[in-house]
């Protein structure tokens, strides 16, 4: 029974089942409120996705938001094209098509990035990884097909509660299982200790580029479904402080724990909802917080137990 | 005595300018165990680092089971049977004591990254069966309480056991063990030599075991090869070490500083 | 004076407001081993202390002048240098010892802080603002190159100030005591030398010559905005890396090449819309194939 229960199989099929439930609910819902929990989930899926590469694996990555914004561009070309030939009717069979294309070209961009992972560690990896996030952004800017600085824009809005929720289910279900695995220790070991790792007959090279390769899919996925929730999308969304903000979930979150992330994915989305009343100050306040906590709680706002070995490196 | 599983052929390595090993030949017979000697800095983890592939010497050939380790990274020469431990304690320390050993199972398991996402029976028999193996490994070495601890609150020794343990799931053909005594009291050490026997009874494999103090080695090693200043100066039986008089002069001018 | 040479001199411009900033992040690295994000802002505020302080100076030195120049580079410097002192203290000394990328965190939400701070009404406010001229125009000419005057000396401040700092780095006991601990944090603190009062020297002599860069910058270029630091800054980086991190000269010889090479990109067209890249693919190449910069040292991983 208790096997049975622990299966997370079942667990994601609850995820799912509760997804589609919620989701036959949002036509009545406010939009503002929809709007700001779909945010919630593309949220979840960026964090969890990254805390497979910085948490788990320990390749500081500052260059989520470059993959996303590969997903976000992709799935909307593929839908805005399909919009104008093919017509409405089959805009909704080429969604989910569309989210995967994109997740696939952001996961070979995932490939491009871990190369250079392979020689480098900590901060120098992060420095190449916002490097990579922003040549990706001056290449999207650059390229006429995909609106230049301007951007896509009329974007069907096709992103709704039950697909974000389903995906951001997927996502925490595909790192959990991959992570809770002999196979998946790899990752940790890698992280922990590169060297040791090695010497034990871990391919580090091989997890390293698995994590970003797998992180990157899933941002891609967050991207596409950005896109159809915002329906514009230009470059500049996508710049280094998106990267920074999904960075910062993850730490906050505690580096490795998935519970701890997607809480903090949910708490800093909601965050600036709440300091509307401030807008003003809504980014000094922000910035002051990380600080603050970065000095005051590195380990993660949630950690209260046994203390877990910080980032080394 | 086995046939030979790996040969070091007069390999030299530079730093710039340093030369921090230079023209050593060294050979280690399956099931043999074979001792590495020499006051600190003699260059005897650097002679580790050049066999399990961290640093590639600048001169001469490594040849491990039959087959030259030129230019291997340390992940594929541990696959063709070789393992080590870390003369400073590296044990994976964000993980249990479990983990730290079942992190090292990669090398030997039927489930894979496919397995783990589908999570079925099969997923389910190949975590089994690397529990048992990895249950069995720490019972033999009295590990078995602990395995739900942070593999870094173990005690001094404990981390060195494990860390052993950890080298021995990769099922090596021959174990490198940096300096496993260092830090521990004289009854510690003899302890751990007792244990290096009793590894290599029941597992029958090859050690190639690195150590600065000389009487620890001498109960245990077939053969001691002596190291210093990066040029090994002697080879022979326990018995003819303790005799050599360049062994003697290195350990007495040492201690004698 | 035909195109080539002039972007040569154009180049060396913007090369030099690389070079100074990149020297404090490779001063900063050598004794910390941590990138300080929040350099670039540092920078910016430079530029923005000379833009409040001329008209301040002006009421006893008339500016455009030579003297007045001297005043609002001097009054700047050490209002940055007491800034990065600042910032040291408060953000980055309660994080010693911790893992670097808690740091990095930290430095990144400095960098933020001073952002959206300047950003806000109440200081700077978002809008661009125009640099006033400090000096009298005019044109010179060396070795068939023509140089105006702010262009001459930019380059001559930083040659200037690059050996200034090369003097202080090499002969000096305090430059002794920086390269001391820069080596070995530790060793040197059982010399007796105080590694605090050292980090701070460092980023005191950082903020001040980045300060001189964000003077220097808003002379040639004359637009300043609060958000200026961020490019900039990280390109300076990226000439950081270049030239080999940690090493002074190699930090201005990246800081000239970038510079070089960027205006000739920005001149060439179908490359020009890509110019804000090639500071980063030249991070990544460097890194992949000589990760230790032109003028590195290679450093062995201690197994």
């Amino acid at each position: 029974m208790s096997r049975i229960l622990k299966d997370p199989r079942l667990l994601l099929l609850i995820a799912i089942v509760a997804a589609v439930i919620t989701g036959l609910g949002a036509d009545q819902m406010n939009l503002y409120y929809r709007g700001v929990i779909i945010d919630i989930g593309i949220a979840i899926i960026l964090a969890v996705s990254l805390n497979l590469i910085n948490g788990h694996t320990g390749q500081f990555s500052l260059g989520h938001a470059g993959f996303m914004s590969v997903g976000a561009y992709v799935a909307a070309m593929i839908t805005l094209a399909a919009q104008k030939s093919m017509g409405a009717e089959v805009l909704a069979w080429m969604f989910l098509p569309a989210l995967l294309v994109g997740g696939l070209v952001a996961a070979l961009a995932g490939l491009l990035v871990g190369i250079p992972s392979l020689r480098l560690r900590g901060d120098y990896l992060a420095i190449v990884t916002l490097g990579f996030g922003e040549i990706i952004r001056v290449i999207f800017q650059n390229v006429e097909a995909a609106g230049g600085a301007s951007g896509l824009s009329g974007i069907p809005r096709m992103t709704g509660l039950t697909w974000t929720f389903i995906l951001a289910a997927i996502a925490v279900y595909v790192v959990g299982c991959l992570v809770n695995s002999t196979y998946g220790r790899g990752f940790i070991a890698v992280h922990d200790d590169e060297v040791a790792a090695s010497s034990m007959g871990l391919n580090p090279t091989r997890y390293k580029v698995t994590a970003f390769v797998i992180g990157a899919f899933f941002a891609g996925i967050a991207g596409g479904l950005f896109a159809h929730h915002k329906t514009t999308i230009n470059p500049q969304v996508f710049d280094f402080m998106k990267s920074f903000e999904v960075v910062v979930m993850v730490i906050l979150g505690g580096m490795g724990r998935t519970g701890g992330v997607i809480l903090a994915a949910i708490i800093l989305t909601l965050a600036p909802e709440f300091l509307r009343a401030v807008a003003e100050y809504r980014m000094i306040i922000y910035a002051l917080l990380i600080i603050f906590l970065m000095i005051a709680r590195p380990q993660g706002l949630f950690h209260f137990g046994r203390k877990r070995k910080p980032l080394t490196h | 005595m086995g046939a030979s599983l790996l040969e070091l052929e007069n390999i030299t390595i530079r730093f710039g300018g340093l030369v921090a090993v230079s023209d050593v030949s060294l050979c280690v017979s399956e099931g043999e165990l074979v001792g590495l000697i020499g006051p600190n800095g003699a260059g005897k983890t650097t002679v580790f680092n050049m066999i399990t592939g961290v640093y590639q010497p600048t001169d001469g050939k490594i040849m491990f089971a039959g087959k030259p380790t030129t230019r291997k990274k340390p992940h594929v020469l541990t696959k063709s049977g070789m393992a080590r431990t870390f003369q400073n304690i590296r044990l994976f320390g964000s993980m249990s004591v479990f983990d730290n050993v079942r992190a090292a199972t990669q090398l030997h398991r039927a489930h894979g990254i496919r397995q783990a996402l589908w999570r079925g029976r099969s997923h389910h028999a190949g975590e089994k069966e690397v529990e048992d193996r990895v249950m069995e490994l720490l019972e033999v070495f009295s590990l078995q309480d602990f395995r739900d601890e942070p593999a870094t609150s173990l005690p001094y020794g404990g981390q060195r056991r494990l860390e052993i343990v950890r080298a021995l799931a990769t099922q090596p053909k021959l174990l490198l063990l940096d300096e496993p005594a260092a830090g521990m009291n004289p009854s510690e050490k003899e302890e751990l030599m007792v244990l290096i026997e009793f590894i290599r009874k029941r597992f029958g494999m090859a050690i190639l075991l690195v150590e600065h103090d000389m009487k620890v080695v001498m109960g245990i090693c077939e053969r001691i090869a002596v190291l210093e200043y990066g040029i090994k100066i002697a080879e022979g039986t326990p018995k003819e070490i303790q005799s050599h008089p360049k062994v003697i002069e290195a350990y007495l001018g040492a201690s004698g500083d | 004076m035909n195109e080539i040479s002039q972007q040569l001199v154009n180049g060396l411009a913007l090369g030099s407001v690389y070079a100074l900033i990149a020297i404090g992040y490779t001063m900063v690295y050598g004794v910390l081993r941590f990138i300080n994000f929040a350099h670039g802002d540092v920078f910016m505020l430079g530029s923005f202390a000379g833009f409040y302080l001329a008209p301040q100076i002006a009421k006893w030195f008339p500016l455009p002048s030579w003297g007045g120049w001297v005043a609002v580079m001097a009054a700047t410097m050490i209002i940055c240098a007491i800034i990065g002192i600042v910032i040291e203290l408060l953000a980055y000394r309660p994080l010693r010892n911790r893992p670097k990328l808690t740091v990095l965190i930290t430095a990144i939400g400095v960098s933020l802080l001073i952002q959206y701070t300047c950003q806000h009404q109440a200081f700077f406010g978002a809008s661009q603002k125009a640099f006033p001229p400090l000096l009298p125009s005019g044109n010179f000419s060396l070795g068939g190159l023509s140089f105006n005057t702010t262009q001459f000396v930019v380059l001559g401040v930083t040659l200037v100030l690059l050996a200034a700092l090369t003097f202080i780095v090499k002969k000096t006991r305090i430059g002794m005591a920086m390269r001391a601990v820069s080596h070995n944090s530790a060793a040197a603190s059982l010399m007796g030398i105080s590694n605090s009062f050292i980090i701070s020297f460092t980023f005191g002599l950082g903020s001040a010559l980045a300060g001189a860069g964000g003077i220097l910058y808003g002379m040639t270029y004359t637009g300043i905005e609060p958000l200026m630091g961020v490019s900039v800054g990280l390109k300076a980086f990226v000439a950081a890396v270049l030239g080999g991190i940690g090493n002074l000269p190699g930090a201005a010889l990246g800081g000239l090449l970038l510079g070089i090479v960027e205006t000739y990109a920005g001149g060439m067209s179908g490359v020009s819309t890509y110019r804000d890249g090639i500071a980063f693919a030249i991070l990544i190449l460097i890194l992949i194939f000589k990760p230790t910069g032109l003028l590195g040292s290679k450093q062995i991983e201690k197994v």
